[in-house]
């Protein structure tokens, strides 16, 4: 066999790399640097004069505040209620959502009947809708369950029976071939192939919720995060009024968190 | 059991697309179909497993399905059609789960159908950790354990590349030999055909019809990759298929 040649290493350019990029990997800590830097410049303004004081509070005096309400114990006083509502409008609107989204995706005379409803009640702003659900349901937790129930049921709707028709149908014809019941084909096919696209709609709805649990407790509640900010904005009150809006913020983080926990749990089969 | 078909014709809307089949296929023998792409043959498979009706004809079971046998018809999937959020043994529990074998019972089949499979080892992986051949192994012992009375196969090797289709029907041949089975198999590979079939089907070009049917004798376990015999046979089948292929392959579709 003849030798192979090795070329001269000085002969010709090297090909130039142009592949890579447009495949963003996450880097851990990024975010958390984002945050401080943000808050150390506000800090920094605001100590120096180049922001004043009517513009943005001190992050010192907002973490003081905070401090005090929770040492007064205002702030379990306040978030308890409002986590309460939370958790029992987001659970009932997210359940129905879903159990109306799968029906949607499986059924033709329910998708005719209901997507139209769906899209003509999509774009309502729910917290127009307050005064009605006070009345149907009463001044109480009533009719704040129900409006923060009725805007997570709009997204997570579209979301599930989207997610349904994403299912591979081949699996579907499995499930049939080897004679599954209809439960079954529901329950271990059809379902769990929705979950990706389930969660991903829950991220959005919760969110919504959050925004609607405060406008919800806006008008009439003693206590809630919404009842707090509303107080403070009343009085101007910039310091307890950025106190809040974090806590809003935590919230989300926290709900986006717990939802990105259930995706590495329950979507761990993705490839 | 045996199956029959019985003058089958099917056409979408006044879109012809099969026509006048009748064909036997006997217990305990492997039926090939072939044909140029768009011929039908994966419908006609279909319809043979209940998943889809033909506007003309019928599909005839005589006698009974052979004892034990929890679901007769037992499709195998070119795409395999594994459950992704289940793990192997999962996959195959999924369809005995159904006729109340859980527990022990249903460990029993799974071990027996991974070790025909030669996947004892695996039980526990997911599905986006094995290999295409791996995955076919999994359909094709999902497929053992409801002890089928008949295997209808849509082109299971043809998402496979060469060498893994060379393993796997020699995994079938053993499968077979040791335990015959009626099955009918649907491909466009004519190596394939003339490796597993004992009677192979051509059928023309849309609206598909049968055009021949060659049986061939020697028996599975006798023939080897690149046998001058089966080669000759290949011939013959693509010349016989030759000119509607091209043919098929000029049409328009009007989908």
């Amino acid at each position: 066999m003849s030798k192979i040649e090795t070329p001269e290493t000085n002969a010709g350019e090297s090909v130039k790399f142009r592949g890579g990029g447009f495949a963003p990997k996450p880097q851990r800590w990024v975010g958390v640097l984002v945050f401080i830097a943000l808050i150390l410049i506000a800090e920094w303004g605001t100590q120096s004069g180049w922001i004043s004081a009517l513009t943005l509070p001190k992050p010192t005096d907002v973490l003081e505040t905070f401090h005090e309400l929770y040492e007064s114990g205002l702030l379990f006083q306040h978030l308890g209620p409002s986590l309460s509502r939370l958790l029992v409008g987001a659970t009932i609107g997210a359940l129905i959502g879903i159990s109306v989204g799968v029906l949607i995706g499986l059924f033709s005379y329910i998708r005719s009947g209901l997507v139209p409803l769906v899209a003509a009640i999509f774009p309502i702003p729910k917290i127009a809708l307050l005064p009605l659900f006070v009345i149907w349901f009463g001044i109480g937790e009533g009719s704040k369950y129900a409006l923060i129930a009725f805007g997570t049921f709009t997204p997570t709707v579209v979301a599930t029976y989207g997610a349904v028709d994403n299912v591979d149908r081949t699996l579907i014809r499995m499930g049939q071939s080897f004679g599954l019941s209809w439960w079954s084909i529901v329950y271990k096919i059809v379902l769990p192939g929705a979950m990706p696209g389930i969660l991903s709609g829950l991220r959005i709805s919760l969110a919504i919720a959050i925004i609607l649990l405060v406008a919800a407790e806006m008008l009439g509640a003693e206590y809630g995060i919404g009842a707090y900010i509303l107080e403070a904005g009343s009085l101007y009150d910039l310091e307890r009024l950025f106190a809040g809006v974090v806590i809003l913020s935590l919230l989300g983080v926290i709900m986006s968190a717990i939802i990105g926990l259930a995706e590495r749990h329950l979507l761990g089969w993705r490839v | 059991m045996d199956i029959s078909l019985v003058n089958i014709s099917h056409s979408y809307d006044d879109f012809e697309v099969m026509r006048n089949i009748n064909l036997e296929i006997s217990d305990g023998e492997i039926v090939c179909i072939v044909g140029p792409s768009g011929c039908g043959k994966s419908t006609l498979l279909r319809f043979i497993g209940g998943l889809e009706r033909p506007s003309k004809g019928r599909v005839v079971q005589i006698g009974n399905p052979p004892e034990g046998c929890l679901n007769p018809l037992t499709f195998i999937f070119q795409d395999f059609a594994l459950l992704p959020w289940r793990s192997v043994s999962g996959n195959i529990s999924l369809v005995l789960e159904d006729h109340g074998i859980r527990g022990a019972a249903a460990e029993k089949i799974i071990d027996d159908v991974l070790s025909r499979t030669k996947l004892s080892d695996f039980a526990t992986a997911l599905p986006k950790q094995l290999s295409g051949g791996m995955k076919q192994r999994v359909a094709i012992a999902r497929a053992l354990a409801v002890n089928p009375a008949v295997m209808l196969m849509d082109e299971p090797l043809s998402a496979l590349d060469s060498q893994t289709r060379e393993l796997l029907m020699d995994d079938l041949v053993a499968l077979w030999t040791r335990k015959p089975f009626t099955a009918v198999y649907v491909t466009h590979n004519l190596a394939e055909a003339v490796r597993l079939g004992h009677k192979i089907v051509v059928l023309s070009r849309r609206p598909g019809e049968i055009r021949q049917i060659v049986n061939i004798d020697k028996p599975l376990s006798d023939r080897q990759f690149g046998d001058s015999d089966l080669e000759r046979q290949q011939k013959r089948l693509w010349q016989l298929m030759r000119d509607e292929a091209r043919a098929a392959d000029a049409e328009l579709l009007n989908v």
